[in-house]
């Protein structure tokens, strides 16, 4: 499986890369949090236990997610 | 009383269903009836008027996402805009992505994602308003009125695919006329199929050049990667060309029309309101009545049992007013966070081209409205022609003045 995982902190965020259509919804949403691969334009998760501050950010990212490739904990 | 009489009589099929509201009252807001289906029944059983074929209609927020995300709703599907072609199950032409399923579609889209990041594009945005100057200044020369559709809002985007694709200068004007005819909605079948075979050939000989001589625009990297056929890569091309170029020039002209009824949201864009593309995206919902699909199996959406082979359409308008989505949906507010809308899709096919109408439509609206501050209709608001059953909503022209 391609899902990359953080177990620390308050907030885990996980991405899907096999079901990630890369429409950058994520990247709009949360720019701190998740980028788009240069290779192959798909979700890269930059910072898999954001700041507190960017809770909200990276809530809208995964109900705007045409696909449902991001998961927050 | 069923709450979508209002939108006409029952189907003269036979079937004795209510038809799909399809007529917009104003042209900016969802077909009457819609919104009342989308409360009382979000899923319901009707039939198109335009071709006669009974399907289930899909009206609210939360049953549209979930019926564009479900992998059993397939995208292999062709017609259902008039009774010569009704709503079919579809083999599409190698390269055309859009009416695939997984895993062909994944295929193909997977080969284009990295070429259309937010990244990507964010990088073409000199050369978005390199042509968006060039064609103020061609506009500032003519007399008044100007037709904004014709002088602006069609040309920006097909010259901004151009780019894109890496179209040469010298070839732009001729293939401009074809792309214009070949999704050209009024165009006869005759016009249009002489157009797209022109295009076709168009985009052949830019195939072939390219394979001499690959440059860095979409096309020279895709033959330099190497996966595709050039019967894929033009295939791919007309997709890109027929997805971004109606699209956008409908959301130019109808946009400007809507931002001159909001002076308020007018002045706002002009001063650069960050969300007001998907606002305006969300508000006008120009891709509506065109998004079918097909149950692949048994299934059930909103307590309904759909059989395999069924057809379904989601009404992208009637979801971006739901009032699950947003406080108070049918205000245009472009200050407003960026909201879950469903303008560009939803699912594994949400528009692969996004960030490129983001970004023409905030480069080409806030540009157009500091240029000519006194912009303003030419005939008044309401006389202004409207495509009607038109696969993509929009103006058949703009004459403006300033
Ligand atoms: C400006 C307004 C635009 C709107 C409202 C729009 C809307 C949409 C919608 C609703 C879909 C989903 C179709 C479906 O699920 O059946 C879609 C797909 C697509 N769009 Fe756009 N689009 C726009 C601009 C563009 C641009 C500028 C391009 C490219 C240059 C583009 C390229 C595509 C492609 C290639 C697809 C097919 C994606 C797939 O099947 O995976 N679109 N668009
Ligand atoms: S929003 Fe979802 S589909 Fe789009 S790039 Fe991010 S993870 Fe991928």
């Amino acid at each position: 499986m391609s899902a990359v995982e953080a177990t620390a902190g308050i907030t885990v965020v996980t991405v899907n890369r096999e079901s990630c259509c890369g429409a950058g919804q994520c990247v709009l949403a949360a720019p701190a949090v998740f980028t788009q691969s240069e290779e192959d334009g798909l979700v890269v998760l930059l910072d898999p236990d954001p700041p507190a501050g960017l809770r909200d950010a990276v809530r809208r990212a995964q109900s705007h997610c045409p696909t449902r490739s991001i998961t927050v904990r | 009383m069923d709450p979508g009489s209002s939108s006409g009589p029952a189907s003269s099929s036979g079937s004795g269903l209510f038809e799909v509201p399809i007529r917009r009252a104003c042209p900016f807001d969802p077909p009457p009836g819609l919104a009342g289906l989308r409360a009382a029944e979000p899923i319901t059983r009707r039939v198109m008027p335009l071709d006669g074929t009974e399907l289930w209609l899909v009206t609210s927020h939360d049953l549209v996402r979930r019926m564009l995300a479900d992998p059993r709703w397939s995208s292999t599907v062709d017609g259902g805009l008039s009774p010569e072609q009704p709503l079919h199950m579809t083999q599409p032409e190698p390269g055309m992505f859009l009416s695939m399923d997984a895993p062909e579609h994944g295929r193909y889209r997977r080969m284009l994602t990295a070429h259309f990041t937010v990244q990507r594009m964010n990088r073409l945005r000199p050369r978005i308003e390199q042509i968006v100057a060039e064609r103020l200044d061609a506009m500032e020369r003519l007399p008044h009125p100007v037709d904004l559709v014709a002088e602006f809002a069609l040309p920006v985007p097909s010259l901004v695919i151009c780019e894109l694709l890496g179209m040469p200068y010298e070839d732009r004007a001729e293939f401009q006329e074809a792309a214009r005819t070949g999704v050209d909605m009024t165009a006869s079948p005759e016009q249009s199929d002489a157009a797209m075979a022109r295009l076709g050939a168009h985009l052949a000989k830019l195939i072939a050049a390219k394979r001499e001589e690959p440059d860095d625009a979409l096309i020279g990297e895709l033959i330099r990667e190497g996966a595709l056929t050039d019967g894929e890569l033009v295939h791919i091309s007309i997709l890109l060309l027929l997805a971004g170029h109606e699209t956008t020039a409908n959301m130019l002209g109808l946009g400007t029309l809507l931002l001159l009824h909001h002076p308020d949201q007018l002045a706002l864009v002009r001063e650069g309101a960050p969300g007001a593309a998907d606002e305006l995206l969300r508000y006008l919902s120009i891709v509506d009545l065109v998004m079918f699909r097909g149950a692949k199996e048994d299934l059930t959406l909103g307590g309904r049992e759909i059989r395999a082979g069924e057809f379904g359409l989601a009404s992208l308008s009637a979801a971006n007013r739901d009032p699950a989505l947003c406080e108070d949906p049918d205000r245009l507010d472009v200050t407003r966070p960026k909201t879950a809308h469903v303008a560009l899709g939803f699912g594994p096919h949400q528009c692969l081209g996004q960030n490129l109408a983001r970004l023409e439509l905030e480069i080409a609206l806030q540009a157009l409205l500091r240029r000519f501050p006194g912009l303003r209709a030419a005939v008044p608001l309401d006389e202004v022609p409207v495509r009607e059953n038109a696969a993509i909503h929009g103006l058949h022209s703009l004459p403006v003045t300033w």
